[in-house]
């Protein structure tokens, strides 16, 4: 049994589901109906399916619209589409480009969950006098001693607080994610017991409005003038060869560099968006011990201030977390002290804090200290 | 009290209980209209009755009646198969005339929403061509009724042909189209309480229109397809009832205003569309700013009210409606805009239900802000 509202029978709490089409929000709909939640499914059309998939003909809305009507009707559930697609592509889509062209490696799946999620659909969910709004998501929210927490999922290979750690205080108040305490596959046997018409639909890719992962067409397609080549140079600035366009490079790759040289232990160590250079090095010259951090969420019970709190921390969603220090700076901003140093830390993803399984926030890795002044 | 309030009648109306035993019977007495058997002619029998009903209800002549698969059909039909070299359509039609070819010209309306006459006589006055002129008898957003006769007027002295898309007006208020003008006129059957994929375009003279949809010789070769015999009977008596309940469908103007009084007297600053203009009696355009169309259309059906926010032809999709767009409604006014529209069902107990979902989600706005 789930208990979604203290002191409020299932009947009486009205719950509007994030329905994307996946399994995971399908069962997150079914499992709330079926305890007797006043269940309202909300399915948010935030591209055009087709033109994303450049398939002239092919249904505006794309097949995981559908298929979320198909698991409400089934569920029993009232369902709507709101169509976000101008403000989707204002909020998420523009700024994951404008990120790549400052030469950034941006995560759009945060910006998403931050704006049209859990800033326009959680009003929608408020204005329609709901008590709550639940995901999808695998992540748990704790009751606390001082309000609602942010933990790791139960199921560690299908945690996504790496994506959530923006999800602000009053947000979090809000939110519910009936599957944190599930694994994947128990999802999956929840979503067959369901009979859910999506039971056997495989996991959704990376990025949803990026077909087969080729992310640098959308960012030419928003910024066509991103395409500019220049030089590929070492840390001293001798020129290696060329490339065709910053955006097809991340901080810490390896592979697709093209360089004629001896040293074929290159890595790209930091890019330079005003010069166009691509700079590559020795994995040694990725080594970062200090990390910088714009717009802060702290979810922790102590404030942060200039004295530094020891914590864990994850620069990229796919690394275990590593010992840290956070603290406020003069300046008023947010500085990470790493206890060893990490590499390949890329500005535009996300530094991520942790005491144990509990998020205590993150912020946005700068530019300025990914890499190399040091080296 | 039954357990929903059906307000979107311009959507569709529910059908009639006489449509629903009469299309039975049809469906039971079967038969192919262009048979020569005795079965097949009883069928032609039936579908040659529901021409005459049909065309009664807007004072056509029943030859002039082609029946067709729907009213987008019809008006598909007439901006096409008139084969026209030129295209003028007022910026409020409905999609199935906006859509219909893609070089139509648009005609402005005015702030009022009502199509603007002198840019229609400019307009037909840049060119010589062949021209098919589109304007609709009533808007299906806002109800405003449009100055067809005038616009007539201006089209046929310039030589022009006269379409006009009359699927929301039949059945609402009178309709002759004789009086109007018009050289054809299209209808629909499932917005008047008759059975849904059946329609008309009426021409005045049958001879200027070529066929759209073709293979056989059906509907004086204008119209292929096998006839949808219960279709065309649900639709004529649809027409007959439709006719006879003129007056009654009138006096839904009193329900309507007072549902818009009620409104305006919780909230002075909600805006109703077309207020002081002739319109539908049952259509009503409501903008209250800061409730957002789909938050009402969401939050209203949740309390078992059926309301639109505007055209429900984007089924699903909230965007600004072009219909206030034309009329240069603000985007943020024109996103906070819903279409209640009455019917012969409708009771003062179905207004009292708006009106209290409807307080229920403004006075959570008012209290957040």
């Amino acid at each position: 049994m789930i208990n979604l509202v203290a002191n409020k029978d299932p009947a009486n709490t009205r719950v509007v589901v994030a329905m994307s089409g996946g399994v995971d929000s399908s069962v997150t709909a079914a499992l709330l109906a079926e305890q007797g939640y006043d269940v309202v499914g909300v399915t948010l059309q935030l591209y055009d399916h087709g033109a994303a998939v450049s398939r002239k003909g092919a249904c505006c809305a794309g097949q995981d619209i559908a298929d979320a009507g198909r698991v409400a009707e089934k569920v029993g559930i009232p369902h709507y589409v709101l169509n976000y697609e101008s403000r989707f592509r204002e909020d998420v889509i523009d700024v994951f480009a404008d990120s790549y062209v400052r030469g950034e490696t941006p995560i759009p799946c945060v910006l998403c969950n931050q704006t049209v999620k859990f800033r326009d659909l959680m009003q929608v969910a408020r204005d329609l006098g709901a008590d709550a709004l639940a995901t999808g998501h695998y992540i748990r929210r704790v009751e606390g001693e001082l309000g609602a927490e942010l933990h790791r999922a139960a199921d560690e290979t299908k945690d996504q607080s790496y994506f959530l750690f923006a999800t602000t205080a009053e947000q979090l108040e809000f939110l519910r994610f009936p599957l944190g305490e599930l694994t994947k596959d128990e999802t999956r046997g929840l979503a067959s017991r369901f009979d859910l018409p999506v039971a056997a639909k495989p996991d959704s890719q990376d990025i949803c409005f990026v077909p087969q992962g080729r992310y640098a067409d959308v960012v030419l397609k928003v910024r066509p003038d991103a395409a500019d080549g220049g030089d590929i140079v070492d840390l001293e600035g001798n020129v290696l060869g060329k490339h065709d366009g910053i955006i097809h490079y991340t901080i810490g790759q390896r592979r697709g560099l093209h360089l004629d040289t001896a040293e074929d232990a290159l890595y790209v160590i930091r890019i330079d968006p005003d010069a166009k250079h691509v700079v590559v090095g020795p994995r040694a010259a990725l080594a970062t011990k200090t990390i910088t951090l714009s717009d802060v969420n702290w979810l922790g019970d102590d404030t942060l201030g200039c004295d530094p709190i020891e914590c864990d921390i994850k620069v990229r969603s796919m690394r275990p977390p590593v010992a840290a220090s956070v603290r406020k700076t003069d300046d008023g901003g947010v500085c990470v002290e790493l206890a060893a140093a990490e590499h390949g830390v890329a500005p535009g993803q996300a530094c991520v804090f942790y005491d144990g399984d509990r998020v205590l926030g993150g912020g946005w890795i700068q530019r300025e200290n990914s890499a190399t002044e040091a080296a | 009290m039954s357990p929903r309030s059906y307000l979107d009648f311009n959507a569709t109306a529910p059908t009639r209980s006489e449509v629903i035993d009469a299309v039975t019977k049809a469906m039971q007495e079967g038969g192919n209209a262009s048979s020569v058997h005795a079965d097949g002619r009883a069928a032609r029998a039936r579908v040659e009755r529901a021409r005459q009903q049909v065309a009664a209800l807007v004072g056509a002549d029943p030859a002039g009646v082609i029946f067709t698969g729907s009213g987008t059909e019809a008006n598909n039909q007439a901006l096409r198969a008139t084969k026209c070299e030129r295209l003028i359509v007022s910026a409020i039609e409905h999609e199935s005339v906006l859509q219909a070819r893609d070089d139509a010209v648009i005609c402005p309306v005015t702030p009022d929403g009502l199509v603007d006459l002198e840019a229609l006589q400019a307009l037909l006055a840049e060119n010589s061509s062949s021209t098919v002129v589109s304007i609709m008898l009533a808007n299906n957003e806002t109800g405003i009724i449009q100055p067809v006769v005038e616009a007539v007027q201006i089209a046929h002295d310039a030589g022009a042909f006269f379409h006009c898309d009359a699927v929301q007006a039949a059945g609402k208020i009178p309709v002759d189209m004789m009086a109007l003008g018009v050289d054809s006129l299209a209808l629909s059957a499932h917005k008047i309480g008759g059975p849904q994929g059946i329609g008309v375009l009426i021409c005045r003279d049958p001879s200027l229109m070529a066929r759209f949809v073709h293979g056989g010789g059906q509907e004086s070769g204008l119209r292929a397809g096998t006839e949808n015999v219960p279709g065309i009977v649900g639709y004529g008596v649809a027409a007959e009832c439709a006719l006879v309940g003129l007056d009654n469908f009138g006096g839904l103007a009193n329900l309507r205003d007072d549902l818009e009084l009620r409104i305006q007297e919780l909230e002075p600053n909600v805006q109703i569309i077309g207020k002081n203009l002739d319109r539908l009696p049952n259509t009503s355009k409501i903008l209250t700013k800061g409730l957002t169309s789909e938050v009402q259309v969401m939050g209203l059906d949740l309390d078992g009210v059926s309301i639109s926010a505007g055209s429900a032809c984007s089924a699903g999709r909230v965007e600004m409606p072009y219909v206030l767009a034309a009329m240069g409604v603000p985007e943020e006014l024109g996103l906070c805009a819903v279409r209640v529209s009455l019917g012969w069902t409708t009771t003062g107990e179905d207004v009292d239900r708006y009106i209290e979902a409807w307080q229920k989600l403004y006075d959570r706005k008012i209290a957040e802000t």
